[in-house]
């Protein structure tokens, strides 16, 4: 029935009797698919729909409980309101602008430097004993301890920013390279070689086409780096430009909870569209044409 | 005419006290459109000598010749995940500097010889294990290489896929008048392919005997006939594994 009524709404009425009179299995076997598909979409979207329900719920359950003030802690329908106009006046989209124009100069830098240091390591093994578990190390600094540093180098200025967002993401994305190249299997590269590939064919036919799905994986962390530097930055290097960091330091000093919580339901939609639907999406077509996931 | 030649091979891995000889003096000669089987128990060396005929490895003493050039199979497909049957069939070719369209023909004509003309649109993870062989065959013989090397290239496979493989195997032979030289460990499967055997010993590698198959083809693994060769064969392998524990 599900699938029945969208073809009847969006088709004619005629072409849909021909369907069913002259050509009845092609007739089923298009219907088929149809409820199928909705019914995937369905499973795989109700149970992320009815966990931000609960998520909603238990918020407005401490809410209601009285546990702080209603301007401390609003209610979700405060929030979405809220939301809601920021949307309608469009000052949420200039901020939204601002933060991944500059996510993505920063993630486009570091991917160029992530890229040339994974290169050199992988290609020297100087290089590598010199700075291959330093680029690990590099991992684990919290992006925020760059920023004192940064403010004194770059002052109150998009490069401060920049800089972080760099640190944060190119050692992900070296070492995804990095990860990949060294987990070419040697059967391969020894086929590539009997198949008459030289040092660069066996690059570009075999070692990077079989590094990918690290390095995309990479690429995916690169980016989750990047985002929590981004913001970070963008909390603490303000100079008078609309970002969504920015936002969040003028509605905490304007004690605009609402506001507020508003911009963090942004961050988390926008976190969330980018890892999830680019870069995972990347990573699930990487996995399926090396045959590593369920078709 | 030797299409490969070995003299007095020798191949030492390591150095000092660890250094280990995988082949010692091997003397070897396949001839062109020789179909050779190089028959022996796990770790006598067979795979270092294909590895040192593709060029893959150089010999620590001896000379290895080859007139022309070598193909390689391995007992995994080792097909190019990433890319459809076609694609990595068409790969050698476009190594090679083959036009685009010339290969994509040749491709096409070799899947079909290979029968998987209806998958050639597939990659490798969506086949069955002998059909990736199939493909791994259809791209060795793509680089229409001098002498076929195959390092027990149907070993991972059911019988009833490896009897049919077999067959395949020997009518591209035939078609193409290939020079093959063979790696297995399955005396049945040496005597159903071979124009001769040659039965090597481990630790340190070594060849020990040589046996023609005076068998008419089309064979059959089952046949009395094979199975009469791979009993004298197995007496003799027998006889080395024996003659190796007493030490």
């Amino acid at each position: 029935m599900l699938a029945v009524e969208p073809s009847s709404t969006s088709e004619p009425s005629t072409p849909a009797v021909l369907d069913d009179s002259v050509s009845v299995p092609s007739g089923d076997a298009r219907r088929g698919r149809d409820p199928d598909r909705t019914r995937r979409l369905w499973l795989a979207t109700w149970p992320k729909v009815a966990a931000i329900a609960l998520a909603v719920l238990v918020w407005q359950i401490v809410v209601w409980s009285g546990w702080r003030k209603e301007y401390v802690l609003p209610s979700p329908p405060t929030v979405f309101k809220e939301l809601g106009s920021l949307i309608a006046d469009g000052s949420v989209f200039e901020a939204i602008g601002t933060t991944m124009r500059r996510a993505a100069v920063g993630y486009a830098l570091a991917l160029v430097i992530g890229g040339l240091i994974g290169a050199v390591v992988v290609s020297s093994k100087i290089a590598r004993s010199a700075v291959g578990s330093l680029i690990t190390g590099l991992q684990t600094m919290p992006s925020i301890a760059w920023f004192p540093l940064a403010i004194l180098l770059f002052k109150l200025t998009e490069g401060a920013i920049t800089f972080v967002v760099v640190l944060g993401a190119a050692p992900s994305i070296a070492n995804g390279l990095i990860t990949g190249v060294d987990h070419v299997p040697p059967l391969l590269v020894k086929a590539g070689r009997t198949i008459g590939a030289g040092r660069l064919g066996l690059l570009r036919h075999v070692v990077l086409p079989a590094a990918m799905p690290n390095f995309v994986g990479g690429l995916k962390q690169g980016w989750a780096f990047a985002w929590r530097s981004l913001l970070a930055g963008e909390l603490l290097v303000t100079f008078g430009v609309v970002s969504i960091g920015s936002q969040l330091d003028v509605y905490r000093q304007q004690s605009d909870s609402a506001g507020l919580l508003a911009i963090m339901i942004v961050i988390l939609v926008v976190g969330i569209v980018v890892d999830v639907a680019a870069f995972g999406t990347l990573d699930r077509w990487v996995r399926r044409r090396h045959g590593l996931a369920g078709d | 005419m030797s299409a490969v030649s070995l003299r007095h091979v020798s191949k030492t891995f390591g150095i000092g006290g660890r250094a280990v000889t995988a082949v010692a003096d091997v003397d070897l000669e396949v001839r062109a459109g020789e179909f050779v089987c190089l028959l022996g128990a796990s770790g006598c060396g067979k795979s270092t000598i294909l590895n040192l005929v593709a060029e893959l490895d150089a010999p620590t003493s001896g000379t290895v010749e080859v007139a022309g050039t070598t193909a390689l199979m391995f007992q995994e497909s080792a097909l190019f995940p990433w890319l459809t049957v076609q694609a990595n069939v068409e790969l050698p070719m476009k190594l090679a500097g083959v036009p685009k369209d010339e290969r994509r023909e040749r491709a096409t004509r070799l899947i079909e010889s290979v029968h998987l003309g209806t998958f050639a649109r597939k990659r490798p993870h969506q086949l069955s294990g002998g059909m990736r062989q199939r493909g791994a065959l259809a791209r060795a013989l793509a680089q229409d290489a001098d002498v076929l090397l195959m390092d027990e290239p149907f070993g991972a496979l059911d019988a009833m896929t490896r009897d049919t493989l077999h067959d395949e195997l020997d009518a591209q032979v035939r078609d193409r008048r290939l020079t093959v030289l063979f790696v297995t460990h399955n005396v049945r499967e040496a005597a159903r392919l071979g124009d001769r055997i040659v039965v090597m010993s481990p630790r340190p590698g070594r060849v020990t005997a040589s046996f023609d198959v005076p068998i008419e083809r089309p064979r059959r693994i089952d046949s009395p006939e094979v199975a009469t060769l791979a009993a004298t064969v197995t007496d003799q392998l027998r006889e080395e594994v024996l003659a190796h524990a007493r030490g």
